[in-house]
Order: C-alpha cells, then structure tokens, then sequence
C-alpha cells in the first residue's frame, strides 16, 4: 500500500470550511467558477503529482543533475512530470483567460501546488519559479516583453529564474555589483557573476529568461541603484522564434544538501561582452520589482517547508501505527505482545507536535493565499485593503515559521523511525535534507526578522500591525462563547497583550537607542510573533472544528477531535512560549548584541 | 473524421472484492473510473482527431452516474458525449449490450470510426466491441496496437498477435479495439474540466433509440450467470522457520525436484 504524502480531508477543511474558499467564486473574476470545479482541478493535480512526480522523488535526489560536454543533464523523469504539470495548464491556471489561463484563485491553485510539494519539491520548482518569473513580467514588463516572452512561460517552452545573488553579496543585495551598460539599440550589456541560480541551466525547455539584478552604470549606490534585466538564454526574434545563444555561461553546479533534482547553477553573465538584456519598468526600482515575485516566492517557500513536513509527518504517523515496539510501563510481562509505536505516549507527544506545526503552517499558508485572492479581487475596497496590510506584515512570518516548524517536524518524523529513520531506505532523512533550505533561501529567516520588525511593523504608520491585532482580537470575540474554547481565548488574549507590550517597548528603544538595539533580537520577536500568529490560526481551526462536531460522525468526528487536540497541544506547550520570549525583548537584552567577534 | 468511443464505467479492479456469503461482486462502497482499456480507446481516438481533424464523441450505456466517466472523457479531449441510460437496459449481457449500442450509434449516425477497448475489467469478455460491429454491419479488427496512419479514404493499424503483429489497411466505416500498448492516456486538462462540468450530456432512452424491448435488458440477454466464485487457490503452500541458513536449506531441498 502507498503510504499518502498529503491529507485531502485537511485541504478540503481549510479550504472550504475554514477559509470558505467557494465564496470566492461570487467575484466578478472567479464567476466562471464552482467548487465541482475547485475540486476537478485539485484531483488533476493530485493525480498528477502521484503518478509523475511523487513517483521519481528519490530518483531525482540519489541523480542530482551532472554537466556533461558543458550540458546540464537531468534524469529523464523530470521533464515528463513537467511536460504533465505544463499540458494540464498549471503554468497558466491563475491567469486571465486571454493570456491562456482560467482565472483560478490563488488558494486553489496554492492547494494544488502543495501536493507537488509534497510529492516532489525539487522537480516542481522549476515551473514554480518561471510561474514566478511570468508574474513580474505580466506586471512590470512592456507589452513588447510581455507579448514576446509571456506565450512561450505559459505553455512551457521557456522557463524562468531569479539571479539575485552574487558569490560576495548573498542577503546584503546592496553590495551587488553586476552592471549594465546602455547601448545605443536600446538594450544594455549585462557583466557579472550570479551565485545559487536554481534553474539557471537546463535542457528541459526551448528558452530560458533570467531576472537579474544588476546596476546601470552610473546608478547611485545601494539598494535605490538596482534595476531589473531580462535575460534569455537565447535571443527572441520579434516572430518568437530562438535566434542565437546569448552571452550567459555556467561556471559550475553547486552541490547541494538537498534539493537535489532543483539544479542549482553559478552563472556567468557577458564574459564575452555581448550578454543582451533588457530593462524591465523603470531604472533603478529593480528591488521593488522584485519583491513582488519575492513575496509570492516567499509564501510559496512556507507552503514548501509546510508540505514536507506534512510528507514526513504522515509517514512516520503510518511507521507509528504499524510498527509493534515494547510494551507500555504497566505491562512488566515479557512474553505479553508488543504493542505499536503509537501506543507509547511519547511517540503520540512527537505526532502531536508534528500534526501541530504542520496543520498550523498549513493552514497559515493557504490563509495567505486567500489573502492574495482578498487583494486582488474583492469588490469592497476596505477588504482589499485591510487583505493587503495583512499580507504584508504576515508575509515573514509565512515565510519564517513554516521553514523553521516544518523542519522541526521532519527532526521528531525520522526520531519516531529511529534508526530506520536515519538510513536512506526512508523518506523522512530527505524530506529534512530538502526542507533545510527553506530557512535559507528567499532571503534568510534572520533577513525574514528584520523585515518584520524594521519594516511591516512600523509600516503606515502601525498599520499593518495593528490590522494583524485587530485581526486576532476579532477571532477572540467570536470564539469566547464556545466553552470548549473560553480556556485558549484566555490564553491567546494573554499572548496578544504580551506581543503588544513587547513591540510596545521595542518601538521606544527604536527612538532612545537606534535601529542596532530594535533589531539586536529581531530573530526572537519573528519567532515569538510567528507562535501569536499561529496560536490564532489554531483557535480558528478549533473554532470550526468545534461548530461542526455536533453534527458530524465517524471518521468526521474523530477528524474534528484531532483538531481540537492539536490546537490543545498548540496552546499548552508552544503558546506559553511567547512570555519568556517577550520578556527577553522587554528587558532589551544585549547578551548577542554586546558579544565581541574575538571572544569567541 | 467522426470518431465514436465507447466508453463503460466499471469498478475500480483494486478495490473489488467478492461477498463470501453470495459470491456476487460487492460494489458498495467500490470506486468508479473508466474501464483503463477505455482510456486508451478515447486517446487514440483524440489523437486521431487532433492529427485529422473531425470530431470525437463519447458513447456510454449505463445508470444516470455513468455521466461522471463521460465528464472524464470530455475534459480528456472528447468534443460531445452520449449516455444511453433507461431502466429497461438493466441487466444487458454482451448480446443485449451490443444490440443497445448499435441502436444508439444508428441514432447519432454518419460515423467513420468507432473506437474500444479490447475489454472491460469487470466482464472481461471483450465481446461488445465485435458484437457492435456485427450488429452495424461493419468491419472490425481487435487487439489494434498502434494506428500507423490515417486518411480520408483509409486507416492503416497494427494488430497485436501472440507472436509480432498484422498490418492492415481499412475503408470505412470501421470498428477497433485497442490494447494498452497503443499509447500513454493523457491526463485531463484544467481547461478540460472547466468544460466538462458545463457540457451537456445527450440522454437517449430506450424510445430514443427507437430499441426492440425484446431485444435489451435481462429479458433480451440469453447468457445466465450460473455461479461467480473465487477460484481455489494452487498448490501448496510453506512457510519456514529457523535461523536463515536453515531456511535456505528447507527451500532448497523443496525446489530440487523441479530443478532441471
């Protein structure tokens, strides 16, 4: 028997009874849709990501691409699940129906997403990250650019890449030095080193287009000096087809932890002085650009970290149910039988923490997608407003908490197998192999804190922030008349009161003592403020799970009773978490920012 | 072109079990897909259509949920489909079955093609296909494992045979059933199945295809089901015990008999 990689029941609870994702369907945008179709195209998916992706998994990581004669080659594998994922339509599922797409709302198509992140995160990030490309360029590209090079990402003849990082400027993009020089054409001469570009190399499509961050001769320093490049492998004649090669060489492959199948490439960009580029909008607002594939990268990077951790945690639940081990400490007869690992409360303690992190991260990310959707397309203004502000100071912690949980999770899944766990004959040692980038890439978890507390916390004037309060604080006032949830409305209240005080006290340090004291614990605030978040997103899954109990039987009801013991779990053992934590923050303590780099 | 496929709703073989105490197939809470050979005989069939042109449409007999089988193959690529659905079809062996089919592709009428799988999973008779094109009139061949080319004026397929294959060329009108070998079934699409879901689907009744009540149902199936049973199992079986080198040596006195 296969053992599943994803929960559709828990999809179908956050999707539809949670968040209540049909209600979407009465915009304007998404008329055209229905949950009968919400749940054709989640089956597509699922069908495809078990039969050709989740299928080569281990393949792909034990056969890491190789270059061969100055070719990146790749196991066969993974351009036919591609060549599935691209004819079903999931390049171009979200967009407007002229530009080949069907409108689908971000959610759905996040839902879909995280069952090829489960079956097999390597081999889909490559659309992923030309799904993300074609974003920027349908938002900021000239029409020129969009009708030359949009086609060819949405049915999947090109693929797409992010080349932020340079070998000495990985999270500190201001120290970037790529440049670009204008030509008289029009275009510009592009010259640098790019470092960790996945995709950067490959022959699994016609074309290429990097997204390069780079600097136009003579643009003032910093981050206010970057502009954004498109790049193709090869040139786009004006009737789409290739011309010749464009002046972007590999240098080398990196060699990952995990990952393994995603080529990870170092790129060498006008070694010959004629890698042509094109501006993408205006100079010098690259970074804005591409923050707005970066925030959506960023989610997904959570939605990842989230699904691989879910993978590992129904595998080791199904280890755990399956596997007879000792006998409980009651039971002093040697010759009684072994009862299953699942028997064993501590094996339970290590499930519980597992389906808490990665339901909790779950559900926050498919909430974030909602949010895009709320955004993007609900017809009251306020929403889209209030939606936009939420997104924004959640994005971070979507990011950050799911990458850091998940990965948690991933440890207690091969802990559960034991030793079994730590060979290469189980899946859980690559899932944790895989889900340890998730800290580092798309701007790092402590790039993630700063973000949080020196940006969204005090963007607009408190805004945001205050929206995530208020947010919360609504969430409360409904679920208090619940008396299954008064005991965690309490302690939730509590924890809100405790993260106003704390960002409270930092906002003073900001004015007496600068932005190097705010920051010193940022990393601390990120995880306390990601443990209120998900505390909040646990009592609204209780909530639900609570309302429908009463009339719910079977294996329903024993669903919903899951609920409501992990979210107990959730608030008795991680919740109380976040006093300490405020109270390190409170104290201002400068334990790590006084420490001296010679006395270690 | 115009391509019909038939196409059946089955159970899914892997969940099927047989009930102990009556020995008949228990459905209930059995999944339903589309017979697997079925899917074979459709992507042949939108394939054809995408390299000729024409038209593909789907032909079911069977209850109103055999629409769910037919809104698979819609989203697959087939352009319209038919169930033929009324009370009096219940109980169809092959003869009844075929007769039916022939009456509903009378009625959608002016075909070149019609396009099957080999057999269905539940019956595995792989009678309906021959039986359809007797019933029409019609050449047939079976076991088609690759459709090497097509014209407006004829098809040239390979037939599966035990040892290699047949080449053979055809007019039309012209019946096939198809193997698994003959391609890889694509998945639907998102496009696919937005259509789906909204198409309409033609109902014809056992009036609509104007069919001789004799002549379907149980009443007009000449084949009886004496007994379905699961077969005995073979031969013996062991299971050792002992340290592994003892194993091995139990087993290998076990097989030496047959050893050549």
């Amino acid at each position: 028997m296969t053992i599943p990689f994803f929960d559709r029941r828990n999809m179908n609870f956050v999707l539809y009874e949670m968040l209540g994702a049909e209600q979407l369907t009465s915009y304007d945008y998404y008329r055209e849709h229905s949950r009968e179709t919400f749940d054709a195209i989640i089956e597509v998916a699922e069908q495809i990501a078990r039969e050709h992706f989740h299928s080569h998994n281990v393949k792909a990581d034990k056969n890491e691409p190789v270059m061969i004669d100055g070719r990146v080659t790749i196991i066969p594998e993974v351009k036919e699940a591609i060549g599935h994922f691209t004819e079903a339509g999931f390049l171009a599922s979200h967009h407007r129906e002229d530009l080949g797409g069907i409108q689908l709302p971000w959610v759905v198509n996040q839902a879909c997403f995280s069952i090829f992140q489960a079956a097999n995160i390597s081999t889909v990030a490559y659309p992923f990250l030309t799904i993300a490309a074609a974003n920027v360029i349908e938002a900021f590209g000239s029409e020129e650019q969009k009708a030359r090079y949009l086609p060819p990402m949405l049915d999947g003849r090109c693929f797409g890449t992010m080349a932020l990082t340079e070998p000495q400027a990985g999270s500190s993009l201001a120290d970037i030095t790529t440049t670009a020089v204008p030509t008289p054409e029009g275009h510009y001469l592009l010259r640098g080193n790019k470092m960790f570009i996945s995709g950067g190399e490959h022959e699994l499509s016609e074309n290429i287009v990097h997204l390069v961050l780079a600097r136009i001769v003579g643009a003032p320093p910093g981050v206010k000096g970057i502009s954004l490049f498109l790049v193709p492998r090869y040139q786009v004649n004006p009737d789409g087809s290739l011309g010749e090669h464009n002046d972007v060489a590999v240098s080398g492959l990196l060699h990952k932890m995990g990952y393994r199948g995603t080529v990870s490439t170092a790129l060498n960009f006008g070694e010959n002085n004629r890698c042509v580029s094109y501006l993408i909008g205006e100079p010098h607002k690259g970074l804005t650009y591409m923050f707005h594939m970066m925030n959506e990268a960023r989610i997904g990077v959570g939605m990842g970290a989230a699904m691989l951790g879910y993978a590992g945690y129904l595998y080791s639940l199904d280890y755990a149910r399956t596997r007879p081990q000792g006998r409980l400490p009651s039971n002093k007869d040697p010759q009684a039988r072994p009862v299953m690992l699942v028997e064993h409360t501590d094996v339970r303690r290590m499930l519980l923490q597992q389906k808490a992190y990665v339901e909790g991260a779950y559900a926050l990310g498919l909430y974030a997608a909602w949010l895009v959707d709320q955004h993007k397309y609900a017809p009251d203004e306020q929403i889209r407003k209030n939606c936009g502000l939420l997104l924004d100071i959640l994005t971070p912690i979507v990011k950050a908490w799911p990458s850091e949980y998940g990965l948690k999770a991933n440890y207690q899944a091969i802990q559960i197998l034991g030793g079994y766990g730590y060979t290469r004959e189980y899946p859980v040692e690559q899932y944790y192999r895989d889900n340890r980038l998730n800290p580092i890439h798309e701007g790092t978890n402590g790039i993630q804190a700063i973000d949080l507390l020196g940006r969204k916390v005090t963007m607009f004037d408190g805004a945001a922030f205050k929206r995530l309060l208020a947010a919360i604080t609504e969430t409360i006032e409904q679920a208090k008349s619940e008396p299954v949830l008064k005991e965690w409305t309490g302690q939730l209240d509590q924890a809100l009161t405790t993260v106003e005080t704390a960002t409270a006290a930092l906002l003073e340090t900001l004015g007496q003592e600068g932005i190097e004291t705010y920051l010193a614990n940022a990393s601390l605030y990120l995880e306390m403020t990601g443990h209120l978040v998900l505390a909040w997103i646990w009592l609204r899954q209780a909530s639900v799970a609570c309302r429908r109990m009463e009339s719910a039987s079977g294996s329903d009801q024993k669903f919903y009773r899951g609920k409501l013991q992990a979210c107990r779990y959730f608030f008795h053992w991680e919740l109380p978490k976040v006093h300490y934590q405020s109270q390190i923050l409170r104290n201002m303590d400068r334990t790590c920012l006084d420490m001296q780099d010679d006395w270690f | 072109m115009k391509i019909i496929v038939c196409v059946k709703q089955v159970p899914d073989a892997k969940d099927v079990k047989l009930d102990p105490v009556t020995n008949t197939l228990a459905r209930e809470g059995v999944e339903s897909i589309m017979n697997p050979y079925d899917q074979h005989a459709l992507e042949a069939a939108v394939a054809l259509k995408e390299t000729c042109g024409g038209e593909v449409i789907v032909l079911s007999m069977g209850p109103p949920q055999a629409e769910e089988v037919l809104r698979l193959a819609l989203s697959c690529g087939a352009d319209r489909a038919v169930l033929v659905s009324d009370r009096s079809f219940a109980g169809a062996d092959t003869w009844a079955t075929s007769y039916t089919l022939s009456r509903a592709v009378k009625k959608i009428g002016d075909y070149d093609l019609i396009i099957c799988g080999k057999q269905a999973i539940d019956g595995d008779t792989a009678q309906v296909g021959p039986g359809l094109a007797m019933r029409l009139g019609i050449p047939y061949a079976t076991c088609i494992q690759k459709i090497r080319n097509a014209d407006d004026s004829a098809i040239v397929v390979e037939r599966m045979m035990d040892e290699g294959y047949d080449v053979l060329q055809s007019g039309y009108p012209v019946l096939f059933t198809v193997v698994k070998d003959i391609n890889h079934p694509r998945v639907p699409s998102l496009k696919g199945k937005m259509k789906a879901k909204k198409a309409e689907i033609t109902r014809f009744s056992a009036a609509d295809i104007d069919a001789d009540p004799s002549c379907i149902g149980l009443s007009g199936s000449p084949t009886q089901v004496v007994k379905v049973f699961p077969p005995e199992p073979r031969g013996e079986r062991a299971i050792f015990s002992g340290t592994v080198d003892e194993q091995v040596e139990l087993l290998v006195e076990k097989i030496k008999p047959y050893l050549v």
